[in-house]
């Protein structure tokens, strides 16, 4: 996949409002937002500051009361109805794995492509070599139950990726997961994205995996939800984790912590 | 490799039984009560050889399993099919929640009478009462079942564009299957019991007409062996549909305890 040739995402004055039992409640309020071809973008911002709201709605999830939700140029709403062209593009992992319990590994990564009518010798194939590509390779044949959390997300990014979607969509996937496992993922995560030239959205609540993560960072404030800053973070790809250690990542990191105490 | 230790319960149940007996026994006795009233177990023991060397027999335990296996089939098709229908529209669900609840609420014995008037003394009046006794469990643990449908589960496929088929065949059902093999193992007992209050009421042939005969003709150690008969068959079938559950859903955490997880 040639990085220039995946769609981009655009939000034109997308808000969203939802009712309580108080009255309607903005979670975001009017943003625009351009998602570049191929960039890796990282969200990151406090609970409550309408990042997950923000994902869902560029996923089809949640209806924006206002605004519109463009990809590669396609209104991914119309008339209350998800348009299946521009649905088509995306994928969501979600924190978590939500594998279905009742399909073996291999068959929940080769769901989407039973969905699309793929036969059955093929999707199991692809199925395979995703598990390789994804560092499970030999657990194929196990229920979800038997693998360990890292384990079980790392086939949920695999079932995302079978349909080859040109827009990843990531809600704290590793939200979950212990500190060891979650370094070795974001590496790995890189490690695929670069290979896969797609685009991505991540949503974190950690600002050093955003900063680590992400070729650009945008920082959410609360109530209502809204971008508060925005940061492009210039190191050179691919990222090792040493990183983390230079003045340059730390100073970043630090800049984004003042603003994100000083806004809660 | 270790040994595996003898189950408890291939243990306990036999001595329990055999204590059982003995009781049994030691009371018919010592007390002096009539055998018209309680025989005892050698006397039931001889009956129980009677019956079971009697040709007629194995016709009238023939029609009570049909009867039971046919009501616990149909109570089936409407408990599942009326659940699903009812799990997925809350309306339909609230609108008709009161007569359901009134079919189970009223004395169903007390109908049986009419079931005859209605259905003859033949099969058939047996069949709708172990219908009619059986479908509700089916029915409202089909409900719960869908309604449980995990909301994550239900993201991944919006995110899919599953169409409404393809998610009742791929999530609704696969998830609900523990909660209607639930509602199955009780509708089965149910569905037994129904055929036989059903045989007791009206007609001329089943176990539970045997039972009624008996009595008539003082045979009290006869009724009995009917009473371990149709305790045998009611065992048979419930061990059957719980042999269904490790057929239908190996994955499930009642069934799949002993699966360990690989990886940590």
């Amino acid at each position: 996949m040639n990085r220039t040739s995946v769609p981009g995402i655009h939000l034109a004055g997308v808000e969203k409002a939802f009712a309580t039992p108080d009255g309607p409640l903005l979670a975001l309020q009017r943003t625009d937002l351009q998602v570049r071809p191929g960039e890796f973008l990282a969200l990151v911002g406090p609970s409550g500051c309408g990042k997950t709201t923000l994902l869902r709605m560029i996923g089809g999830l949640t209806e924006p009361t206002a605004g519109r939700v463009l990809i590669a140029e396609r209104s991914l709403w119309a008339a209350g109805r998800r348009d299946s062209e521009a649905i088509r593009e995306l994928a969501v992992v979600f924190q978590d794995a939500n594998l279905f319990p009742w399909f073996s590994v291999e068959d929940n990564i080769a769901l989407p492509l039973r969905l699309r009518g793929v036969p059955k010798p093929e999707r199991l194939q692809k199925s395979r070599s995703l598990c390789e590509l994804v560092g499970i390779g030999g657990f194929e044949r196990l229920w979800p139950r038997q693998l360990s959390g890292g384990m079980r997300q790392r086939a949920a990014i695999a079932r995302a990726l079978s349909y080859d979607p040109h827009i990843l969509l990531m809600d704290e996937p590793f939200g979950a997961l212990d500190a060891i496992t979650r370094d070795q993922l974001n590496l790995e995560l890189q490690r695929i994205w670069l290979a896969q030239g797609c685009t991505i959205v991540f949503v974190t609540h950690s600002i050093a995996e955003a900063v680590f993560l992400g070729d650009r960072v945008l920082l959410l404030s609360p109530r209502p939800g809204k971008i508060d800053t925005e940061v492009e973070v210039p190191f050179p790809r691919p990222r090792k984790t040493s990183i983390q250690a230079f003045p340059e990542f730390q100073q970043l990191v630090q800049r984004l912590r003042d603003r994100l105490e000083a806004i809660t | 490799m270790k040994r595996r230790p003898i189950p408890t319960a291939w243990i306990t149940t036999p001595a329990l039984i055999v204590l059982f007996i003995a009781a049994w026994h030691l009371y018919v006795a010592w007390s002096g009560v009539s055998k018209f009233i309680i025989p005892p177990p050698l006397a039931v023991w001889e009956s129980l050889v009677d019956l079971l060397g009697t040709a007629s027999t194995l016709r009238h335990a023939w029609i009570t399993l049909y009867e039971t296996l046919v009501g616990f089939f149909f109570a089936c098709i409407i408990g599942v099919g009326l659940g699903t229908v009812l799990g997925k529209t809350a309306w339909l669900e609230q609108a008709l929640n009161p007569f359901i609840i009134a079919t189970q609420v009223v004395p169903k014995v007390a109908l049986v009478p009419l079931f005859i008037l209605w259905f003859g003394f033949g099969t058939e009046s047996k069949i709708v009462v172990a219908t009619v006794l059986a479908f509700f469990p089916i029915l409202t643990n089909t409900v719960l079942g869908i309604k449980s449908v995990d909301s994550g589960h239900n993201d991944v496929m919006t995110v899919l564009n599953a169409g409404r088929w393809q998610r009742f065949i791929t999530l609704e059902l696969p998830s609900s299957l523990p909660a209607v093999l639930a509602g199955m193992e009780v509708g089965i007992v149910l569905a037994i019991i129904g055929a036989v209050v059903g045989e007791y009421l009206g007609g001329s042939t089943g176990l539970g007409h045997l039972a009624v005969a008996s009595l008539n003709d003082y045979k009290v150690g006869m009724m009995f062996a009917v009473i371990i008969l149709l305790t045998a068959m009611g065992f048979l079938l419930y061990l059957l549909v719980g042999a269904l559950k490790k057929l239908l859903i190996p994955w499930h955490d009642s069934v799949a305890s002993k699966i360990r997880p690989v990886a940590g």
